[in-house]
């Protein structure tokens, strides 16, 4: 019953990404041209709610569908790796337009070339495993 | 049925990934879609040499039935929901396309990157292949994407996913305004 609800949470999802236009490489490159509100419009009005949302649950310790308590971790106290990852993760979203959610949503909507940004995705994923050690944190 | 073929409204599109995040909370999960990118790279077997890989993926599988499902979406959204046109960006933007070669009569993604000649092609596979590297490997860097850090992180009032999103954009504005004219 659970992996049929997240699968809708997907499905839901993908709709959302696509019908939204954040899924789109022209929206993305329009958003960091500051020529559209559009995109920090939704940034925004997801931030609002989030934030309610979050500090709600995390107010009334609001338990799950399952009676668990709800456990929201927070970041760990780095700064180097947030900074660093954040502009390498930046330059690959303006340059394929999709952050990793559109990625999967794209290749459902038919277009395949998202496949060789997928594989370069996993494969540096990859790379940042075997490198961890080596890196600022 | 309009309201649902057109595209949407930012302020629609924007409280349903807040109600996305809220859902996952109440089913007890997170929200966030790079890390499938790890438990993909565990599942292939890359645990066995590197120890960042070796964890219990399949306790993370709950969240590529939430993959599944988005691709499901994209599907659904491209050929039941829209007639895939391109979105209507702002003028200023259209005009710039043109220095990028770029067409202003596109589909939802540029055809000059996503078309299926793009496979026949290898600066397009390069500039694919290169794009996805840096994805892959600077979200898992800040441990997070745009879900994780931009919408989840943010919610919870974490200060390393602000300095995340103000990396997101400093490689954004760097990318389209520094390397793109090199690029295209």
């Amino acid at each position: 019953m659970k992996k049929l609800i997240l699968l809708v949470v997907g499905i839901v999802f993908g709709i959302i990404m696509y019908k939204s236009e954040a899924a789109s490489w022209f929206r993305i490159y329009e958003m960091f041209r500051f020529e559209s509100f559009h995109m920090y419009g939704i940034i925004g009005t997801a931030l609002f709610f989030g934030i309610i949302f979050t500090q709600l649950v995390k107010k009334f310790k609001v338990k799950s569908f399952d009676g668990e308590p709800i456990v929201i971790p927070n970041k760990k106290a780095t700064r180097y790796n947030y900074i660093l990852g954040g502009t390498i993760f930046g330059l690959g979203w303006a340059l394929v337009g999709a952050c990793p959610g559109p990625i999967f949503v794209m290749i459902g909507a038919g277009f395949l070339p998202m496949l060789i940004v997928l594989a370069g995705a996993i494969l540096g994923t990859y790379l940042y495993g075997v490198l961890k050690d080596k890196l600022p944190h | 049925m309009d309201f649902l073929f057109n595209p949407w409204p930012w302020y629609v599109s924007g409280f349903l990934i807040a109600l996305t995040l809220l859902v996952l909370l109440l089913l007890g999960k997170r929200f966030g879609m790079s890390s499938n990118l790890r438990t993909l790279c565990a599942i292939c077997g890359a645990g066995k040499k590197t120890p960042f890989f070796n964890f219990d993926w399949k306790s993370e599988s709950w969240n590529l039935i939430v993959v599944v499902g988005a691709i499901m979406g994209g599907y659904i959204g491209a050929h039941f929901l829209s007639d895939g046109s391109m979105p209507e960006i702002s003028e200023a933007t259209k005009v710039s396309l043109e220095q990028l070669h770029i067409s202003e009569q596109n589909t939802y993604l540029p055809k000059e990157l996503f078309s299926i000649e793009s496979f026949s092609d290898y600066k397009t596979i390069l500039v694919l292949l290169i794009g996805g590297l840096l994805i892959g490997f600077g979200t898992r860097y800040a441990g997070g994407c745009t879900s994780g850090h931009a919408i989840s992180g943010l919610s919870n009032l974490q200060l390393p996913s602000l300095i995340a999103v103000i990396g997101f954009f400093i490689g954004g504005l760097i990318m389209v305004h520094v390397l793109f004219p090199l690029i295209f």
